[in-house]
């Protein structure tokens, strides 16, 4: 009796685990199984008949791919621009003194603690009050997605430098590197991962944003608008066939990065 | 001990960075990225303070005549919004904890060399579409499904449905779907910094916890959780945060009664030509209300340890 | 490595460094002889480190010269001064390897051909096989030699060494210093090696400067330093002495008597720093005897009587004693394992010592100043 006891007590964290990894993961198989969907109705909710239909034809709406389009198009230069000007802020406060730190950190740390609705509707508020309201559309998304990214940037960027050992940059300049080369030799490349991550981030945050970009798009539709607003007339199984491709592009970068150390610790 | 305790050096010191010199490198680097964010975001915040007070039209213009009657408008016209969103985020925030402490800890003590892989599926859905995502639930709970069969037969419904939580049947569009959709969408932001404290834990914190007479309960309670609530707290900022003004959620997985307020602010801005005074006036509501619980919570849990 | 005749000495003048109100460096007055093995000695916060940053360049003075035979740095950028540093920590590029690591100064000056100098250099160093290897697959010890490397290739006029063996084990830390003084022994060139650890600034250099609180105690040979230290505080820092404070009663023929607690002491006036007055005898632990209750001690030797053995730590090639005095004092005693009899705790003993062997010193300083120094830099 106390040993089934014993054995219920020592794995029910386990199980617990195992059930919450379920409810994490099932509507990812769904999203995966219903692109193999066949609708019957203009709404992919229930199982109707195996088809490779959606992933023959992903551009079956020509709406959907062009906000695809769009959406990777404003998550590039999003991560272009966000990545750029949060490390150079990093930068600046890991590397320097400057009057306003304070300030600074308030300034960084509010759009991370501000809601996405809010700094949406204020966003737009402030367009409509200057550059009226026909000056909503790609540019406008672009500022807004900058402007929520760049904190998360900066945050990372500036863990990645604080984790260097500063001696590292003493022992350039000691051996005859000077400040640019410093940077360039051994700063940038030891920096390089944590900007690499910024990146992803920016990129992440951008592609899959809703709340501020409907407030920010005037008339552009990105593809989260396209899934938001389909939710209303129809769903077709193309829509799973974008976000179980997103999902694979993602997990073969998880088994790129992680196999190797896995199997490195399994030979030690 | 020694007196001749010298003063640390500032990093910038340490670092040979140039000194007393007026050097404007640094606010070079500053300057994109802090305009952007006094532009973009600080000065829009400001403007729409000063926004949510104007009246006017389209035509005439909008002019500043202090009208705190957008506040007190919105207060008595979406209460029931109001309130929705914050029962449902703390709802969320706290069931996420519950449910996220327990991931975390497992993988951060059993997890073993497999850590870093179950860490990395947990945040892998965020890279893909949430919005997708939540259309997924769409199908695994709708009224026709497994998994509601199921709850019929073991008469979950219908504890549900008397506790208010459902409507008959239906799992969907109601208050119980909306927080469900919410924690699956929030859970990675609480599990994330929940696993970072943890896994700075020593494990043979728990080896001398359970040698100085603590039980496995006790251990937990007086070693590990004391040294994982910098990571409760930050998880339940991280996951309350963006809850309170979600509204896809509500959209999505609710009905026209489980309304929040950032759907209210969304039509008022979009749909209502003369609403975006109003929309204003409820994000600076929105924020500010948010900020006063923040620090609220940031205050208590500094002070007495949350418990 | 011809062109270093054509250079001189190290020279600091003045040389003075503030942090906000805390003064680090104390107007340093410093010549250092070209060719010779320097090491700057202290307990950590003297000063000793933040003189070196301001000799490589990564720390401006707040005050003060410093000049590299006739040319002046003081005001020269780190990169482009004559002078490389062995970081505490090595500071290797974790990103570059071995090779790329020591070829880095050389590039940066934009040498084009670097194989045959960086082949030879790490020959030198005995690290040839592992040139291809990433500084993190290396031990404490290789990494070492790889940051001596790196520095050494550029043929610097003075190489910085900041506690270069500081996180190495004693037994690998014995045998870098005796290989660090065969590479300076061989290229001839000055170091200047920072140290918190006596024992490695006595084995390693030819001169020593004890610092403390921002300025140089003493300067000298390690024998001078340790066998007529100039203050209390390298009496106790640099080893262990016996302080006893006393007052000048006379003088006669070079010996200076002195009476401590009612003892005469004699002290030979050449090894006093004052002739009259107040002042603070000593003598090192090694060079006292012990002998039983009130036995006759013969002349020519000082000797402390009635003291109480309180403890007694036999540790094969010496005992280690100590031995509370009548006037409350605890002096320690190190006596030879000759096979002499050992006292136990609680024995009646006189210390005595050869009287050419004691010490003079100002009575007006703090006669425990570095003692606890030097226990905590121990660790």
């Amino acid at each position: 009796m106390t040993k089934t006891f014993d054995w219920i007590k020592a794995h029910t964290l386990g199980f617990v685990a195992i059930l919450i990894f379920v409810f994490l993961i099932a509507p990812n198989a769904v999203m995966l199984l219903f692109s193999f969907n066949q609708p019957a109705n203009k709404y992919n909710f229930v199982w109707h008949k195996f088809s490779l239909n959606a992933w023959k034809n992903p551009c079956a709406s020509a709406d959907m791919c062009s906000s695809i389009k769009l959406s990777i198009t404003i998550a590039i230069i999003t991560m272009i621009l966000a990545t750029a000007l949060g490390t150079m802020v990093a930068f600046a406060m890991m590397r320097y003194r400057f009057q306003g730190r304070t300030f600074l950190n308030v300034l960084l740390f509010l759009p991370m603690a501000a809601p996405e609705v809010t700094m949406g509707i204020t966003l737009m508020t402030f367009f409509y009050n200057t550059t009226g309201s026909n000056s909503l559309g790609f540019d406008t998304i672009i500022i807004a997605h900058v402007m929520f990214s760049l904190s998360y940037v900066v945050v990372t960027v500036k863990a990645r430098l604080a984790g260097m050992d500063p001696t590292l940059e003493n022992a350039a300049a000691d051996l005859y590197a000077t400040p640019f080369q410093t940077f360039r030799r051994v700063t940038l490349p030891l920096v390089m991962p944590g900007i690499l991550a910024a990146a992803l981030l920016s990129f992440a945050l951008s592609i899959d944003d809703y709340i501020i970009t409907v407030l920010t798009a005037g008339n552009e539709v990105t593809f989260p608008m396209y899934v938001y607003s389909s939710f209303q007339h129809s769903v077709p199984a193309q829509i799973d066939v974008i976000g179980s491709t997103m999902l694979l592009i993602t997990l073969a970068g998880i088994t790129f990065a992680q196999v190797p150390q896995i199997i490195k610790t399994r030979k030690a | 001990m020694t007196t001749l305790t010298e003063a640390p050096p500032k990093a910038s010191e340490v670092l040979g960075a140039p000194k007393k010199k007026r050097n404007l490198l640094p606010y070079l680097l500053l300057a994109p990225g802090v305009l952007w964010l006094v532009v973009f975001f600080l000065i829009p915040i400001i403007t729409a303070i000063s926004a949510s007070i104007q009246t006017g039209s389209l035509d005439m213009g909008f002019k500043v005549t202090w009208n705190w009657a957008n506040y007190s408008s919105t207060f008595s016209t979406y209460n029931t919004e109001i309130i929705h969103s914050l029962i449902y985020s703390i709802a969320c925030t706290v069931i996420c904890l519950l449910l996220g402490y327990p991931l975390a800890y497992f993988i951060a003590f059993r997890g073993g060399k497999w850590k870093n892989l179950l860490m990395a599926l947990v945040i892998a859905p965020a890279f893909t579409s949430f919005l997708i995502r939540t259309i997924a639930w769409e199908t695994i709970l709708s009224d026709h499904g497994t998994v509601v069969r199921i709850m019929i037969d073991l008469r979950i419904t219908n504890l549900m449905d008397h506790l208010g939580l459902i409507t008959g049947n239906h799992v969907l569009n109601s208050p119980f779907s909306v927080v469900f959709g919410m924690v699956y969408n929030f859970l990675p932001f609480t599990v994330l910094p929940l696993y970072t404290s943890l896994e700075k834990i020593d494990p043979r914190l728990h080896e001398a916890g359970r040698d100085l007479y603590c039980s496995g309960y006790r251990t937990w309670r007086y070693v590990t959780w004391p040294l994982s609530l910098p990571g409760v707290i930050a998880g339940t900022l991280l996951t309350f945060i963006p809850a309170v003004g979600d509204y896809v959620n509500a959209y999505m997985l609710g009905s026209p009664n489980t309304q929040v307020i950032g759907q209210v602010i969304e039509n008022e801005a979009l749909r209502d030509v003369f609403g975006y005074p109003i929309a204003s006036a409820m994000g600076v509501i929105l924020t500010f209300g948010t900020l006063l619980i923040v620090l609220a919570y940031v205050k208590k849990a500094g002070s007495e340890d949350l418990l | 490595m011809n062109t270093l005749e054509a250079v001189g000495d190290l020279r600091l003048t003045g040389l003075t460094k503030r942090f906000g109100s805390f003064t680090a460096v104390d107007d340093l007055d410093l010549t250092i002889p070209q060719g010779s093995f320097f090491a700057l000695l202290g307990a950590s916060g003297c000063g000793k480190t933040t003189t070196l940053r301001m000799v490589s360049g990564l720390e401006d003075p707040t005050a003060g010269r410093i000049y590299i035979g006739d040319t002046e740095v003081t005001s020269t950028k780190p990169y482009k001064r004559p002078v490389n540093t062995v970081f505490q920590n090595y500071a290797l590029f974790p990103h570059l390897n071995i090779y790329d690591n020591v070829a880095f100064g050389l590039r940066r000056r934009g040498v084009k051909d670097v194989k045959k100098q960086v082949d030879d250099i790490l020959a030198l160093v005995e690290l040839a096989h592992l040139a291809k290897r990433k500084p993190t697959q290396l031990s404490g010890g290789q990494q070492q030699r790889v940051a001596v490397a790196r520095a050494l290739i550029n043929q610097p006029q003075v190489l910085l060494l900041d506690e270069p063996l500081g996180a190495l084990d004693l037994k690998l830390r014995r045998q870098m210093q005796i290989e660090l003084k065969r590479i300076q022994t061989e290229v001839g060139l000055t170091f200047v090696h920072v140290t918190h650890d006596q024992e490695e600034a006595m084995t390693m250099a030819d001169t020593i400067a004890v610092m403390s609180a921002g300025r140089i105690e003493q300067l000298g040979s390690p024998e001078e330093l340790y066998e007529n230290p100039a203050t209390t505080f390298v009496a106790n820092f640099l080893g262990q002495s016996n302080l006893v404070a006393g007052t000048v009663t006379g003088k006669e023929d070079g010996v200076i008597t002195v009476d401590t607690h009612g003892v005469r002491i004699a002290l030979p006036e050449s090894r006093s720093r004052v002739e009259s007055g107040a002042v603070i005898v000593g003598v090192r632990p090694e060079k006292v005897e012990l002998a039983a209750g009130n036995a006759a001690i013969e002349s020519g030797r000082n000797a402390l009587p009635g003291g109480v053995v309180t403890d007694a730590s036999f540790i094969g090639v010496s005992t280690q004693y100590l031995v509370k005095m009548p006037w409350g004092q605890e002096l320690s005693v190190f006596e030879q394992n000759t096979g002499k009899e050992i006292y136990r705790p609680g024995a009646e003993v006189t210390l005595h010592w050869d009287a050419t062997q004691t010490f003079g010193l100002d009575g007006s300083q703090d006669i425990e100043a570095g003692a606890e120094i030097d226990d905590e830099a121990a660790k």
